[in-house]
């Protein structure tokens, strides 16, 4: 019986070689100069690099204003398709996940350009509102998952107990569907902070986040340098998934279709 | 409550317009014939006859670009749905510890943003001294995939009864019979999904592929549209492109959640 379980090991083997080795790579490369000696210089560079630091901070509450109005917009969105009395379509769930399917890019830059046509400048506003319109189904489609599942009698019986319909929201509904919003602030925040295609598209090169100076840095072979900065992101990513609760929520995403 | 529900109604239309309205965009632009996005110079068909003569600008880079992100999807979701599979009927009947770490590495890749997944990559690949094409895409793909699958396998396997494998081995069926005719049957749903998330995951990645296609001229359709569209106007074949990928994703996923809400309801 206990056989079977080597069967775990090809994929142990590819996630040693794929995942962990790679992250090993970040901390490597950060920590050393371009001859491959130990030195603290790539971080303490981001320290002291005022350029990178603005756009560090920028791009945090970008992603926390992001991740707000994904949750401000999706929430109501979610509870609605989740409540058989208001929505019985699967349909309409369908709608709302297709526009995944879609290529980001595409999607963004038309996005981009109605905003042209529609007279409003590029800039914060107009990237806010396409990071919404990008990362919005990755909100709703974990909390719908999570409303869906729940014991629907767990609310009724504290209405029968006394509970205004707010107060069921407040202390029954909100607290049980938490798991499905960490999920989305998940898979919204961290990619905002790290986009790069989708800001410069969306402000028209105006403003940068942090995912471009990565990006730039890499590109122009400053790898190591690059590597210190990946280095933040997979710290801020540590933070949260412990914040979180150790990422047991991450199979909550696993959409199915 | 009939004012509450005409309410939601309201709301749920309202989020999809504003989610369609840039699709929308695309494919009506699709019909007309102006270089530029937002250009309306009366109806044509004419891109959707470049795009099918094959009769445009570099449009043996937008075909080679499609046919590199099918290409690398398929091989990518394919080694992920086989590899994936495997893993979770190992870790299926792991215990313990060892259980924990494989769920904790296995939640690695869906938690790191894509950039983080390219940039590990790229400088493991550096780092090896792997020069970098077609093959480190396709691995690279194969990493941010194969979770999805091992999630999507998982409940199949917890639904299944451990008995009946037991009893075809007892029955004189080898391992490699009862993987065949009893565990692959009892799986697929899980095996499908799982393919078809990787499918899709992989087509619509850009940053993971913008990281790992090295030098070589390797283009996939993202990639293509992010030089596009820096070297400025994007090729206006790509509106009919789009339009016609959307309207098969569209019919493909209706047909499936059609089917099964009706198999749901029998």
């Amino acid at each position: 019986m206990n056989k079977r379980s080597s069967w775990a090991l090809p994929y142990f083997i590819f996630m040693l070689i794929f995942v962990v080795m790679p992250l090993v790579m970040i901390l490597i490369y950060s920590l050393t100069d371009g001859g491959g000696h130990f030195t603290l210089r790539n971080i303490t560079k981001f320290f002291s690099d005022k350029d990178a630091l603005s756009t560090f901070a920028l791009s945090i509450e970008v992603a926390i204003e992001n991740t707000l109005l994904c949750i401000l917009i999706g929430y109501p969105a979610a509870w609605i398709l989740a409540d058989k009395r208001l929505n019985r379509s699967a349909v309409t769930v369908v709608l709302f996940i297709l526009p995944m399917w879609i290529n980001a890019l595409m999607r963004t830059l038309a996005t981009a350009e109605l905003f042209t046509m529609a007279g409003v400048q590029l800039g914060k506003g107009t990237l806010l509102f396409g990071m919404c319109y990008d990362y919005l189904p990755f909100m709703i489609y974990p909390i719908y998952n999570q409303l869906s599942k729940m014991d629907k009698s767990y609310g009724e019986a504290a209405a029968d107990l006394g509970a205004t319909p707010g107060q069921v929201f407040r202390k029954v509904t909100l607290p049980l569907s938490m798991p499905g919003v960490w999920s989305g602030i998940m898979m919204v925040f961290m990619p905002t902070v790290s986009t790069f295609a989708i800001s410069e598209f969306l402000t028209n090169n105006k403003i940068k986040l942090f995912g471009t100076i990565i990006q730039e840095n890499i590109n122009n072979s400053m790898w190591n340098y690059g590597a210190a900065l990946s280095l933040v992101m997979l710290l801020i990513i540590g933070v949260t998934t412990v914040l979180q609760g150790g990422g047991d929520e991450a199979e909550a995403e696993g959409g199915t279709v | 409550m009939k004012a509450r529900k005409v309410f939601a109604k309201a709301y749920l239309w309202l989020v999809l317009l504003v989610l369609y309205a840039p699709i929308a965009f695309i494919f009506i632009f699709s019909f007309t014939e102006a270089k530029s996005l937002g250009n309306w110079t009366g109806f044509s068909l004419q891109l959707y006859k470049n795009l099918f003569t094959g009769s445009m600008q570099n449009s043996s880079a937008l075909l080679s670009a499609v046919y590199n992100t099918l290409l690398i999807a398929l091989i990518a979701s394919v080694i992920a749905t086989a590899l994936g599979t495997i893993a979770a009927i190992g870790i299926y009947y792991l215990r313990g510890r060892k259980r924990q770490v494989m769920s904790f590495l296995n939640n690695i890749p869906m938690i790191n943003p894509d950039i983080i997944t390219g940039v590990s990559l790229f400088l493991l690949f550096v780092f090896l001294g792997v020069s970098q094409g077609y093959t480190t895409v396709v691995l690279a793909h194969v990493t941010f995939c194969t979770p999805y699958v091992v999630l999507n396998v998982m409940p199949k396997l917890h639904q299944l009864n451990p008995n009946i494998y037991e009893a075809a081995l007892d029955l004189g069926a080898t391992p490699a019979q009862a993987l065949r005719k009893v565990l692959v049957p009892a799986l697929r749903p899980g095996m499908i999904s799982g393919f078809i998330l990787s499918f899709t995951m992989s087509l619509d990645d850009f940053a993971v592929t913008f990281f790992t296609r090295g030098t070589i001229g390797l283009d996939t359709l993202s990639t293509f549209i992010y030089t596009d569209a820096r070297k400025g106007g994007l090729t206006p074949e790509l509106r009919p492109l789009m339009s016609i990928i959307f309207l098969i994703i569209l019919v493909v996923l209706l047909v499936i959640n059609i089917r099964q809400s009706k198999q749901s309801n029998k």
